[in-house]
Formats: structure tokens, C-alpha cells, sequence
């Protein structure tokens, strides 16, 4: 009898601070204060978070495979200089974003796992190969500048290290559209020849910057039907009230094409969509809609490509695996005889 | 950090053609190139994600000590070619580089082995260059040898950790040595251009570093618990442009951009 007044009594006392843990969670969003890693969080919000990190680390370790490819053949020294530097910009920024994945107590390794069983995903937009040199400065300018887009809010979002590494990804991403735009402008400067290579890049690659950067449509002025209207809104909702989200990707999304079909009259390249053109009234650029069939079209899903991204970073992990159990096993070692290591 | 024609000064005296000069600079820019472009094919295959940021870090030097050498041969020689000129247009026989450092990737051991090799006969010539009289050389020198001498550190540390890390690695590691070690003997080879330089006091040789470069070797070798190679064949071709049979489809891979649209810009 006693026993059961005494857990009759507990969830009342767990209930009043589970209220009092989610009303500070809830002050600190309001405020616009960052929650950092021991900072009590709903589930709901852990989750979405390491989802996101995880998928957005996965992307950048993916993404150094297309352009990667042509490290070799860069047409010239200060290209091949600029491209190993990007390449490895990504490795950096995906080494940032598992180290905040971290804090939400996973670990790396787990995470690669995962991504090597096809388990967790990457940014569709690398399921596409990169087939020409110009492919390079497509990717550059156009992937990354949706990239610099859609994560520039990125470095306001509420969990306080994602934040911060997103301060440091985005500083360095805008340097790499600038590059991808100055290697179009090259081309385009060029021999007929590379003119062409760069249009035939950008017929490729339009589709799933516009498409597959900024995900799925959202709102119903952005083509999606208003079912799926309303299923994009609730998530993006829940989201925008947890500061993990601050845009509709649709609004993001116009605010690329604003951005970028300025910069391909300049570069004297046409945009693989004849439905853009600029509108008055709305003061925006109209552009086709990326409604679920252009969504799902642009995927690329079930592709030898997208099958190869992942099949090339397992062998690489694989392959290592010897090394990583060597490092280990040095450290350890060198634990037991009390040296740190970090040798002369 | 390239020098190139329009940003220098007015050549003074000192810095007139000398084509004995540039047959060694084009040696040491190609070693650093195409020791970086077999870097570059590490990337995104390394290991661990640190070790891909790590190689592509070293890569992305040695490009640049390319770039320098390649602009200053291509003034010395007298043709005023540009770093892209020497770099993409000329054929598999007119590269200097040493053998070692066009030999395959290999496991990442070989690679260690191969960084090891020659990271510390680098730091070691890019030291004496400094030392030497004429300033573009010498400068150079003094850069590349501090950049060098951490991925030396790089090398140490990985054969320390191979050598010593599981029964496996040292086994490996050891078979890395193994592999590269008769190609080291040809980074210290003198001929009548370097005899000419020495004479002329214009850029020390690297044979008497030999030595040195052995200790240095021996020690971090011996540190991990292997053992260094009996001297015993030695490989030679590369500075007089006889390549291994590997070198054709790296010289085919990183100039077949830039050929395939002649009178291209980039």
C-alpha cells in the first residue's frame, strides 16, 4: 500500500521537473540562446540533430569523390593547388561536424559505420558523377553556392556547437564558390572547346543543385501538391520552433536562383531551365517548379553512381583498417609507458 | 608564393641564365611534383579522414615547391616556360625526377616508407640550398625545408606507429622499407652538372649529405623496431629521364586535360 502511494507520488515529481527541464529548454530557444551539449534537450530534438549532422558530415565526406577524381588531372598547377585545397576543406569540415555529431554522445566510428552499411545518407546531389574538368567549377559554384545558401542560417541554429562549426564551414565554402565561379570564367574565356565543356557541366549539373541542396519542396508556391505541402510544412515547423531551422526550403531555394542567374549571364551561360525569367511583381526570379517529380527525377537514386560513393569510401575504410588498429595499438602502448604521443 | 616574370625585380647579374642551375632546380621541381600527384591519389582513399586531410595538406605543399622550381628553371634555361609549360607539355623522357618518388602508392606503408625516404633527404638539400649564394635558390631552400620538415615529422611518427603498432604493421612497414630502399641511392647521385654547380659555388650537392641522411634514417628505423635494408642494388634513370613503366600513365593522367584542348587558359 505504501509502496504504491510512493510510486503513485514519483511521476508526479518527475513530471514537475521534466516541465521544469522543457520550460528552460524552451526560455533558452526563446531567447535565442544556443543549447549547448550538457544542457538537458527533448529527444525529438536530439534526434533531429544528429540526423541532420550526421547526413550533413557524410555529405562533405562524399563530396570530396567527384571533385577528388580530378585532383590528377587539374590543367594546371595553380587549379590542381586550389583543388587539393577544397578537397581538403571538406575533409576538415566533415571532421568538424562528427566532432559536434560527438557531443551528442555518438561516436565517429559508429557514424562512418552506418554510412558504409547505408544505414544513414548523404547529400543526393553526389550521386551525380563528375565526367569533365568543368564539371569541378560547376560543382564548385553551383553545389556549393546552394550549399553557402542554405547554410548561412545554419550558423544561428540553436545547438551551440553545430554553430560553431558551421561558422567555420561557411567562411571556407564561400571561398570555394568563388573559385568554382572564377574556373567557369576561365573556361568560358577560353577556346570554344572549354566554352562547351562548361555548358555541357552546367546542363548536369543545374538540376541537382536547384533540386537536391536545398530538399524537398515545402510550400505549395514551391510545386509541392497540398498534401505534401502540409507534411513538409509540419516538419520545417517543427524545426523552425526548435532554431534547428530558420527557412521553408523553398525559400531558400529562390533565393539561390536569385543569386545565381545573374551570375550566369555574366558568365554567358545558359541555365538548363527555359521557364526562368525575371518577374516583376514578385521581384524574384520565376523558375520551373521543383515539384516531386523534378524532386524525385533529380535523386539519382539506385544509380551505379550512387552505389560507387559508397562502395569507394567502404573499400577505403577497409583497406585502413589495418593502419587504424596499428595507430591504436602504438597508443596504447605509449599510454602504458606514460608518454603522450607527439614525437620530435 | 609563385615567382613569376611580371611581379620581379629587374634581373640583376647574378641571376642571368645559368642552364647548369636549371637542370638541377627542374630535378627538384619534379620530384615534388610527381611525388605530390602520386599524393593526390591518396585522397579520399586514406585510412582515416586526418590522414586524408594530412596527405592532401602534404600534396598541396609539394605542388607548390613545384611551382616555384618549375618558374625558376623554365627563367634560368633562358626558354622563359612557365610552371604549366614544364609541367604539362613536356613527354615522360624529359622529367628528371627521381625514381623513389614516382614508385606506386603501394599499402600506406609503402607511402610511409617512400615519405620517409624522402622527406628527410629533402629537409636535409633544402637546408644547404639555403645556405647557397644565389637568393632565388636560397630562399626557396629556406621556405620548403621548414614546410618539409613536418612532413618529416609526419613520416616519423608513421613508421614509428607501423613499426611498433601490430605484428601485421611491422610486417607491412618493413616490406614498405624494403620496396623503396633501392631507389634511394639515386637522390644522392652526382654528375658533371652538379660537379659544375659546386665548382661554380652556385648550389651545393646532395651526395655529401648522404651520410647524414642514413643516421637520421637508421635512428627512426631503428626506433620503430625494424631493420634497415642491406645496401644492395641500387635503381638509376630518373634524373637522366628513364623511367619506370609505371611513370607513363601518371605523366598521361595529369596532363590529359590540359592537352586535350590545346590553346586552352585555366
Amino acid at each position: 500500500m505504501s509502496a504504491q502511494q510512493a510510486t503513485a507520488g514519483a511521476p508526479t515529481t518527475e513530471r514537475d521537473e521534466m516541465e521544469e527541464l522543457q520550460a528552460h529548454f524552451d526560455a533558452l530557444i526563446a531567447a535565442g540562446e544556443t543549447i549547448e551539449p550538457r544542457d538537458w534537450m527533448p529527444d525529438g530534438y536530439r534526434r533531429m540533430l544528429l540526423r541532420q549532422l550526421a547526413q550533413h558530415a557524410h555529405s562533405e565526406i562524399i563530396g570530396m569523390q567527384p571533385e577528388g577524381a580530378w585532383l590528377t588531372r587539374a590543367p594546371s598547377l595553380h587549379r590542381k593547388s586550389v583543388l587539393i585545397a577544397k578537397v581538403q576543406d571538406e575533409a576538415g569540415h566533415g571532421l568538424y561536424l562528427y566532432s559536434a555529431a560527438e557531443t551528442l554522445g555518438v561516436d565517429r566510428a559508429d557514424l562512418l559505420d552506418a554510412l558504409h552499411r547505408g544505414q544513414q545518407r548523404f547529400a543526393a546531389t553526389f550521386n551525380h558523377p563528375a565526367l569533365t574538368w568543368a564539371d569541378t567549377g560547376a560543382v564548385a559554384w553551383l553545389t556549393d553556392g546552394a550549399a553557402v545558401i542554405n547554410q548561412a542560417p545554419m550558423t544561428r541554429i540553436s545547438y551551440g556547437p553545430y554553430a560553431r562549426a558551421m561558422r567555420r564551414v561557411c567562411l571556407e565554402e564561400a571561398f570555394h564558390v568563388r573559385e568554382g565561379y572564377d574556373l567557369m570564367r576561365a573556361l568560358c574565356e577560353g577556346t570554344e572547346e572549354q566554352k562547351r565543356m562548361a555548358q555541357d557541366a552546367v546542363d548536369r549539373w543545374w538540376l541537382p543543385a536547384v533540386a537536391l541542396m536545398f530538399g524537398p519542396p515545402d510550400t505549395t508556391t514551391g510545386g509541392a501538391d497540398a498534401r505534401t505541402a502540409a507534411i513538409g510544412a509540419s516538419v520545417s515547423r517543427r524545426a523552425m520552433a526548435w532554431g534547428i531551422k530558420r527557412h521553408t526550403n523553398d525559400e531558400l531555394r529562390q533565393r539561390f536562383v536569385d543569386a545565381v542567374v545573374p551570375q550566369a549571364e555574366r558568365l554567358g551561360l545558359t541555365l538548363p531551365d527555359p521557364a526562368i525569367r525575371w518577374n516583376e511583381e514578385r521581384g524574384h526570379y520565376d523558375f520551373t517548379p521543383v515539384d516531386w517529380e523534378v524532386y524525385r527525377r533529380a535523386l539519382g537514386e539506385n544509380t551505379h553512381w550512387a552505389r560507387q560513393r559508397v562502395a569507394h569510401r567502404r573499400a577505403a575504410h577497409e583497406d585502413g583498417a589495418w593502419v587504424r588498429e596499428a595507430a591504436a595499438a602504438y597508443a596504447a602502448r605509449e599510454e602504458a609507458a606514460g608518454r603522450t604521443e607527439e614525437h620530435a | 608564393m609563385t615567382l613569376t616574370s611580371d611581379t620581379a625585380p629587374a634581373v640583376p647579374e647574378a641571376l642571368r641564365t645559368d642552364p647548369d642551375l636549371a637542370v638541377q632546380l627542374l630535378r627538384l621541381g619534379d620530384d615534388a611534383l610527381v611525388l605530390g600527384q602520386r599524393l593526390c591519389q591518396w585522397i579520399t582513399r586514406a585510412p582515416t579522414i586526418e590522414e586524408d586531410l594530412a596527405l592532401s595538406n602534404i600534396a598541396l605543399d609539394l605542388v607548390g615547391h613545384a611551382r616555384t622550381l618549375l618558374t625558376l628553371a623554365g627563367r634560368r634555361d633562358g626558354t622563359g616556360r612557365t610552371e604549366d609549360d614544364l609541367a604539362f607539355t613536356r613527354s615522360d623522357r624529359e622529367f628528371t625526377n627521381a625514381l623513389l618518388t614516382e614508385l606506386p602508392n603501394g599499402d600506406f606503408a609503402v607511402t610511409v616508407a617512400r615519405q620517409l625516404a624522402y622527406t628527410h633527404y629533402a629537409v636535409l638539400y633544402y637546408e644547404a640550398l639555403a645556405g647557397c649564394a644565389d637568393p632565388e635558390p636560397a630562399g626557396f631552400g629556406a621556405r620548403a625545408a621548414k614546410e618539409v620538415a613536418f612532413h618529416r615529422l609526419h613520416a616519423d611518427n608513421w613508421t614509428l606507429r607501423l613499426g611498433l603498432g601490430t605484428p601485421e604493421s611491422a610486417r607491412r612497414m618493413q616490406a614498405g622499407l624494403d620496396r623503396v630502399w633501392p631507389y634511394t641511392a639515386e637522390l644522392f647521385d652526382e654528375d658533371d652538372v652538379l660537379r659544375r654547380l659546386v665548382a661554380a659555388g652556385t648550389v651545393p650537392s646532395p651526395g655529401p649529405l648522404r651520410t647524414l641522411w642514413e643516421q637520421e634514417v637508421t635512428d627512426v628505423v631503428t626506433r620503430a623496431g625494424l631493420t634497415v635494408p642491406a645496401p644492395g642494388w641500387e635503381a638509376r634513370g630518373g634524373r637522366t629521364g628513364l623511367h619506370t613503366e609505371e611513370f607513363g600513365p601518371l605523366v598521361a593522367e595529369l596532363q590529359s586535360v590540359h592537352r586535350q584542348f590545346p590553346g586552352g587558359t585555366w
